[in-house]
């Protein structure tokens, strides 16, 4: 994107793409992030039993990990739900599947 | 006690309803469909055939195993289905985009419609599902002898069982699933039957989950006190297990060919993936919900020994419950009835798009494309294909015993197909992906994969022991279980880090190394850029005399009404009448996507190539052509080059034509000037010869005067007549030059004599003895010649009062200059340039020769290399006679 001062006088060019996104298309774009961010998170909370110990007394009881690993799930379920609500909502409306180019 | 005649007969009822169902389906979607066909609740019910038997009962036999391990496989699903925005998306586009039939065809498609990749992800596929099929069949085997063994009375045999079920699995596939030949038309039936079975193994496994947490173990808190007394009751994962499972899951999830099939070519609506990434995930999280409860309490119940795989229905069994474990049996048959059903159909698609159709083809050469019915074909080898893989399966279940080692073969299967993975993701995302990359890494994992998991994991016999301990050839460090000598590892973890590691590798390097051919650069550029792009720019070009061909083709394959139906409305939409669209670009490319839902990109673009033949322009096609008018343009140049060449010889044919011309001209002019000067001569001699004849009284004195009169025009004649020949002979330059030594002053004094003899005027010649000192090597004949003509023309032209002739001699700059110069009037400037042409003659009054001497003059100085010019600019006549030195020895004495 250009910097601002090379952006001409009156807006910028046809077919460039916009320097400042309306505020509903900036909720869209930072929308999308956290979706493709999901994954990453969800695998690193998987990962976290990982460092539990093990051995002994300390070791971590099975119900505590069945609670802590579906808890993770059913976090990550919900907020797919909740990311593939707002796209549903805009999803009928305009470039829907243009707004990955960001 | 249920007796095993009860099960069978629940057992078919529950298929024939399965029939019912997928008949029933096929018939709504067939006449329109309704919406619910359509809906994303089916879509992601379907997705559940990632649940198969092996989780269904597996699942359990797992957790009691090694705890919560087993969610890892439900783990990296939900991790595909929640990062759906990034991955799934993008692939369900492209799959719809691209008429997509099966992964191999999306890995050929990408990688320039490769049909050698196509085959290579086939075989893959067969290798890595025939055991998982296998491992289906054991497992409703299994189920079946549970019961058996507690009817005493039933005449139970696996063997044979296993064999019925296979029978009755591949007739349902062949049904519903080689109904219809477009994939893109989708297998409704197949789908919604799916859906159904999707239901049953939900809510068998939450009924037995239920009954156990809170029929045996009276609530949610004393199940978990349970669990946390039985043996698995603490946190116990090996760390590189719990990641690599669950990347495997997560790479298998969308590389299996069952799954890409139902996700991917089965998929309605791109929007219905925005349900199924959460819906999904919810199923599989309600699967597991009860496993480790079931699990733990299965350990405490059952009696030590008893295969905790099958828990699922022993538990329920134990408690006498046999309508629970009547409804636990249909959801293991569910899962592994349907797994095997779209497995099945999944692979026979490929088998027959990628390795029976490309035989075929080749086998029937051009004519393959409008002889015989393509249509019958391709639906015959799928279901061939279906027959063959399913007694791949049961074979393999018989060759494998049934035994324990069935139940590892699901992660191994997993391994197996998660080979696709760099190849896939690559050409999803990178463009630079080529297709040797493809099969470098896909090849090089293939093998890896076989060597270190799989033939191990047969057993001995298929791989030695001795190669297992002491690795291939003695080399240590190429140990199945330990390569380049990293041991210690778990044969997965070990297995999935090499394969995967190395095979993203070379599919990195070769890619990067090699150069992707036109074809696989545009689909690269379209699958990455899916988004952007919706349709294709490779094209095709086509006459109206190929319409019916393809016409006749498309037929073959779609089925007339379809075919007609499609042709028409193409013809509609260029705006044309009747059922011939032209073959335009854009109808070829969209008919061969249609064509490529029924038998693969590959096969389609060769056949629609068949047909459109020698006009067919691909991308390739183009190169070609681009080469031919690089060859064109050389060759244009080339006949530049002689055009030009013909040009300038013309040009010089023409110069030379217009010099004959003049010669011809002055050949004319010439012979009419001598046929002049000679009549002048002869005329006065007649007069006077006839005046001597016929007059008798003519004085002595008069005969004398008229007889030397005759006498002297005889000379004359003779003069001219010596004129010409020695002309003649000097122009065609068949004079031989006399070269001898001698002094330039010798020379100059013969000529002044000789000029100067008989002479009435008294021409003074002024000439310096200093520069003609010198010694000249010449024709000195033929240079006095000329010396005496310039004399004896200044002798007779020089029209002063007392005439003088300067001979100016200089040498210098490999030259020797003789200037004669008089001090008369000169030649008038108008006849300058013409002194030195035959017959010209300055003042006729003077006439006294024929005007001949200064062209022999000038002739004999350039056979003698040198010139003979007329200087401007001087008061008086002035001729320059230059020579060369190299004839001239220059010596100064």
């Amino acid at each position: 994107m250009k910097p601002p001062d090379e952006a001409p006088p009156g807006g910028d060019p046809p077919g460039a793409p916009p320097l400042f996104l309306e505020r509903q298309s900036y909720r869209r774009r930072r929308l999308m992030d956290a979706a493709k961010l999901l994954p990453i998170l969800g695998a690193a909370l998987f990962l976290i039993p990982l460092f539990w110990p093990t051995e002994g007394d300390a070791a971590v009881p099975m119900s505590r990990a069945i609670v802590f690993v579906f808890l993770v799930w059913a976090g990550l379920i919900g907020a797919a739900a909740l990311f593939s609500l707002c796209v549903r909502s805009w999803g009928n409306a305009d470039r829907a599947g243009k707004t990955d180019a960001d | 006690m249920a007796s095993l005649n009860l099960l069978l007969t629940v057992c078919f009822a529950y298929v024939a309803l399965l029939f019912a169902v997928a008949f029933a389906a096929d018939r709504v979607a067939a006449r329109g469909g309704s919406a619910w066909l359509r809906s994303p609740l089916v879509y992601t019910l379907s997705l559940s055939i990632y649940c198969t038997a092996w989780t269904f009962y597996g699942a359990v036999g797992y957790a009691a195993r090694s705890g919560l391990e087993f969610v890892t496989i439900y783990l990296g699903p939900t991790l595909v289905m929640v990062g759906w925005w990034w991955g799934l998306r993008k692939l369900v586009r492209i799959g719809r985009a691209q008429r997509v039939t099966s992964i191999a065809d999306l890995i050929s498609s990408r990688y320039g419609k490769s049909n050698m990749l196509a085959i290579g992800v086939t075989i893959l596929a067969v290798i890595g599902v025939t055991p998982y099929i296998a491992l289906q069949l054991q497992s409703i085997t299994l189920s079946f002898s549970i019961f058996a063994d507690a009817d005493p009375t039933s005449g139970f045999r696996e063997g044979a069982s296993v064999i019925w079920v296979a029978a009755g699995l591949a007739v349902f596939a062949i049904l519903f699933g080689t109904r219809n030949l477009d994939a893109n038309e989708r297998h409704h039936g197949v789908v919604t039957a799916v859906a159904l079975e999707a239901i049953v193994k939900l809510i068998a496994l939450l009924a037995v989950g239920i009954f156990v947490v809170w029929g045996l173990s009276g609530g949610l808190a004393s199940t978990m006190a349970r669990i946390n007394a039985s043996q698995i009751g603490t946190w116990q994962v090996d760390g590189g297990r719990w990641a690599t499972i669950t990347f495997l899951a997560a790479a298998a999830f969308v590389c299996l060919p069952r799954m890409f099939q139902v996700m991917v070519v089965e998929n309605e609506d791109e929007r219905h993936l925005q349900i199924a990434a959460w819906a999904f995930p919810l199923y599989l999280l309600l699967m597991s919900l009860f496993v480790v409860p079931i699990a733990a309490v299965g350990l405490e119940l059952m009696p030590a020994g008893s295969n905790p795989d099958l828990f699922v229905l022993t538990i329920p069994l134990s408690q006498g419950r046999e309508g629970l474990a009547m409804l636990s049996f249909l959801g293991g048959f569910s899962s592994a009835t349907s797994m095997v059903i779209v497995a099945a159909m999944a692979l026979s698609t490929m088998v027959s798009n990628h390795i029976v159709m490309p035989i075929w083809l080749s086998w029937q050469g051009s004519a393959a494309a409008q002889s015989g019915d393509v249509r019958k074909i391709v639906l015959s080898a799928r279901r061939v294909s279906i027959g063959v893989i399913m007694a791949l399966g049961v074979a393999y279940y018989e060759v494998s015993g049934g035994g324990a080692a069935l139940a590892a073969i699901g992660l191994i299967a997993f391994a197996g197909i998660a080979q696709i993975l760099p190849a896939l993701v690559g050409g999803l995302f990178w463009r630079g992906a080529t297709r040797l990359g493809a099969l470098a890494g896909l090849s090089l994992g293939f093998a890896i994969w076989l060597y270190t998991l799989l033939l191990p994991a047969l057993g001995s016999g298929v791989l030695p022991e001795a190669v297992v301990e002491q690795g291939l050839f003695g080399w240590a460090w190429l140990k199945p279980y330990a390569l380049f000598g990293i041991a210690g590892l778990d044969p997965i973890v070990h297995c999935v880090v090499w394969s995967m590691t190395l095979n993203a590798l070379a599919f990195c390097v070769v890619s990067l190394a090699t150069l992707p051919n036109p074809v696989e650069r545009l689909q690269g550029a379209q699958y990455v850029n899916v988004f952007d792009h919706s349709a294709g720019p490779r094209g095709w070009t086509g006459s109206v005399a190929q319409s019916e061909d393809l016409m006749v083709m498309s037929q073959r394959i779609l089925g007339a009404q379809d075919a007609l139906t499609l042709f028409a409305r193409e013809a509609e939409l260029q705006g044309g009448h009747g059922y011939l669209p032209e073959p335009t670009p854009e109808f070829l490319n969209r008919l061969e996507r249609k064509l490529a839902g029924s038998v693969g990109a590959a096969t389609a673009h060769a056949m629609v190539g068949q047909i459109v033949g020698g006009s067919a322009v691909s991308v390739q096609d183009l190169m070609a052509v681009a080469d031919e008018s690089a060859q064109l343009l050389e060759y244009s140049n080339k006949l530049e080059a002689q055009s030009a060449e013909l040009s300038r010889t013309a040009r010089q044919l023409r110069e030379a034509n217009e010099k004959l011309t003049q010669l011809s001209v002055q050949k004319d002019s010439f012979l009419s000037q001598v046929s002049h000067e000679l009549r002048t001569p002869m005329t006065s001699i007649r007069a006077f010869s006839e005046i001597l004849r016929d007059t008798h009284d003519l004085k002595k004195e008069e005969m004398r005067r008229y007889a030397s009169v005759i006498h002297d025009e005889a000379l004359r004649l003779t003069r001219l007549l010596n004129d010409l020949l020695d002309l003649s002979v000097l122009e065609s330059g068949q004079v031989s030059l006399n070269m001898r030594e001698g002094r330039l002053a010798e020379v100059l004094d013969h000529a002044v004599s000789a000029a100067l003899a008989g002479s009435t005027q008294r021409l003074q010649v002024i000439r310096r003895s200093e520069g003609e000192a010198l010694q000249l090597c010449s024709d000195l004949d033929r240079l006095a010649q000329v010396f005496i003509n310039l004399i004896a023309n200044a002798d007779k032209y020089c029209d002063a009062a007392a005439p003088q002739l300067t001979i100016a001699v200089r040498s210098g700059g490999g030259v020797l200059t003789i200037d004669f110069i008089d001090n008369g009037s000169g030649i008038p400037a108008e006849a300058q340039s013409m002194v030195f042409e035959k017959f010209a003659r300055v003042g006729a009054e003077k006439a006294g020769g024929a005007g001949l001497g200064l062209a022999i003059c000038r002739e004999i100085m350039e056979r003698l290399g040198g010139s003979i010019t007329y200087l401007h600019g001087r008061r008086g006549g002035a001729f320059r006679v230059t020579l060369p030195v190299q004839g001239a020895a220059l010596a100064a004495q």
